[in-house]
């Protein structure tokens, strides 16, 4: 997953994210343990794992919103405390929350956050904006009496206004029909032609099941990867259902998904 | 407008417009307050005299209360719908939300404060407009304080399953010292011989805190918010 790669000296531009053992404790909880992967532009990763395995933390920590316990998360050769507030206008987080003010308009929302990351021309990117998202008809009605699947369009585009290096996605799939799955696999694979680093938590394996570059596989905070041939929901099923997460199997990784792979600090963690 | 005050204004602007639309505290708040001082009005007012005094402290302990309630909504809707994470990303100065929010407060409390305050005056026979500029002063000044120290904590309680327990545990015992201010500058200016340096050095004091616990929410206030 490693690319050859030169960051931008000027901006807080990045083309690879490299988690490096990093664990987060909350108290006596142990969210994640020992996580290592590399992310870079262009690809799709997939988190993968059972409810509590450390997906949201971990893109917490990616998102720069949640500081590792241990070990660390670098932007290209950058800490986010080294690069700082413009290392998070490289950022784009849509959650199963839509971040959205049900109260303002779909307009309002747009015009809001193109306000806070100061966006050129943000009249013209929000009514892009509103296009793309297929609501430049209801832009002036409040979100609040919009439909799970026009605010998730909203949403997406919210995250997307300020072309972010990084988008990370929580449960995208959640609450929509399959015509909006649809136009958000599409929407993902543009992104990733667009060389974005895309890392999205989801439990819906039939729908990333071929969209995927790399997945990973979460359980109680540390990676369970595995490499075989079988579908990507047999995969999920070997290591957190059948084999209680503990084992990894041999074998080349083949089919459309290929499995993440650590670096040799987390493999003798999670072995 | 420099960039920080610009996200101020975007903040506030946005907590404007959704409580223009729904009006929720405002309502809630202006609603309680009122109840506050009508109720203290049958306790503390006998054959139309006023318990000599009260005036001052119950016009400040409707602020403190009403105040608390509208702290604890004041980052109610940025935890609904994760709308803090949001924010949080923004490449902003993250002082500069908690300004926007202060400052959301802040005019929602003074519309709540000039109710207040001509209430009192007339449930209590307070001559709260003697002296309208100390009073004034007095009042925004002791709002500031309050609302500084409140909106730190209710940033800081947002993620807390119990924090309309814990915001009046942590927001009494650190205001305390800004109610006793407000508290004795008023009854100064309220007594029948009027003791204005007595008021001038509450204002003075309030000031100093002011100062203090601003300085303190702003440098706070990004450590605060970071998990």
């Amino acid at each position: 997953m490693r690319s050859s790669h030169v960051p931008h000296p000027d901006t807080a531009d990045f083309e690879q994210v490299t988690v490096s053992d990093v664990s987060r404790v909350y108290g006596r909880r142990r969210a994640l343990a020992h996580v290592s992967l590399t992310c870079s532009a262009g690809q799709i990763i997939g988190l993968l794992g059972p409810n509590g395995a450390g997906k949201s933390t971990l893109l917490g920590l990616l998102s720069t919103l949640i500081e590792p316990s241990t070990g660390e998360v670098r932007y290209g050769d950058r800490t986010a405390r080294e690069a700082g507030a413009a290392l998070r206008a490289q950022v784009g987080f849509l959650s199963h929350d839509l971040q959205l003010y049900p109260e303002l308009s779909a307009r309002e929302n747009l015009e809001f956050f193109a306000g806070m990351y100061s966006l050129d021309r943000p009249a013209e990117r929000v009514g892009e904006a509103l296009t793309s998202a297929g609501l430049a008809d209801r832009a002036d009605d409040v979100v609040e009496g919009f439909s799970r699947g026009m605010r998730q369009r909203l949403a997406l585009e919210r995250a997307l206004l300020h072309s972010p290096r990084l988008v990370l996605f929580d449960e995208p799939f959640t609450g929509l029909d399959e015509a909006a799955c649809v136009a958000l696999v599409m929407r993902l694979r543009a992104l990733r032609t667009a060389r974005r680093i895309i890392v999205l938590a989801t439990h819906d394996l039939d729908v990333v099941d071929g969209l995927l570059d790399h997945a990973i596989i979460l359980r109680r905070g540390r990676i369970r990867e595995l490499g075989d041939g079988r579908s990507l929901r047999e995969r999920y099923r070997a290591a957190i259902v059948d084999r209680g997460g503990g084992r990894r199997p041999a074998g080349p990784d083949g089919g459309g998904v290929t499995v993440a792979r650590p670096v040799k600090a987390a493999e003798e963690h999670t072995a | 407008m420099s960039g920080f005050l610009k996200v101020a204004w975007l903040v506030l602007r946005k907590d404007l417009r959704v409580e223009s639309r729904n009006r929720e505290m405002l309502f809630t708040t202006l609603f309680f307050a009122v109840s506050c001082v009508l109720v203290f009005s049958f306790g503390f007012v006998r054959g139309g005299q006023a318990v000599e005094g009260a005036a001052s402290g119950i016009l400040w302990i409707t602020i403190a209360f009403s105040g608390t309630l509208a702290l604890g909504r004041a980052f109610e809707r940025e935890r609904n719908h994760d709308a803090l994470r949001g924010l949080l990303l923004a490449p902003v100065d993250r002082p500069a939300i908690y300004l926007g929010k202060l400052l959301g407060i802040l005019l929602l409390l003074a519309v709540v404060e000039a109710v207040v305050v001509v209430l009192v005056a007339f449930l209590f026979r307070a001559p709260l407009f003697q002296y309208v500029w100390r009073l004034l002063t007095l009042l925004t000044l002791g709002t500031i304080g309050f609302a500084s120290v409140g909106t730190l904590f209710s940033a800081m309680l947002v993620r807390t399953t119990n924090r309309a327990v814990l915001l009046p545990v942590l927001l009494y015992p650190v205001t305390i010292p800004v109610l006793i201010m407000g508290v004795s500058g008023t009854a100064a200016l309220l007594q029948p011989e009027p003791d204005l340096a007595m008021a001038r050095l509450w204002i003075g004091l309030l000031f100093s805190f002011d100062a203090v616990f601003l300085t303190l929410a702003f440098w706070t206030f990004e450590p605060v918010m970071t998990e």
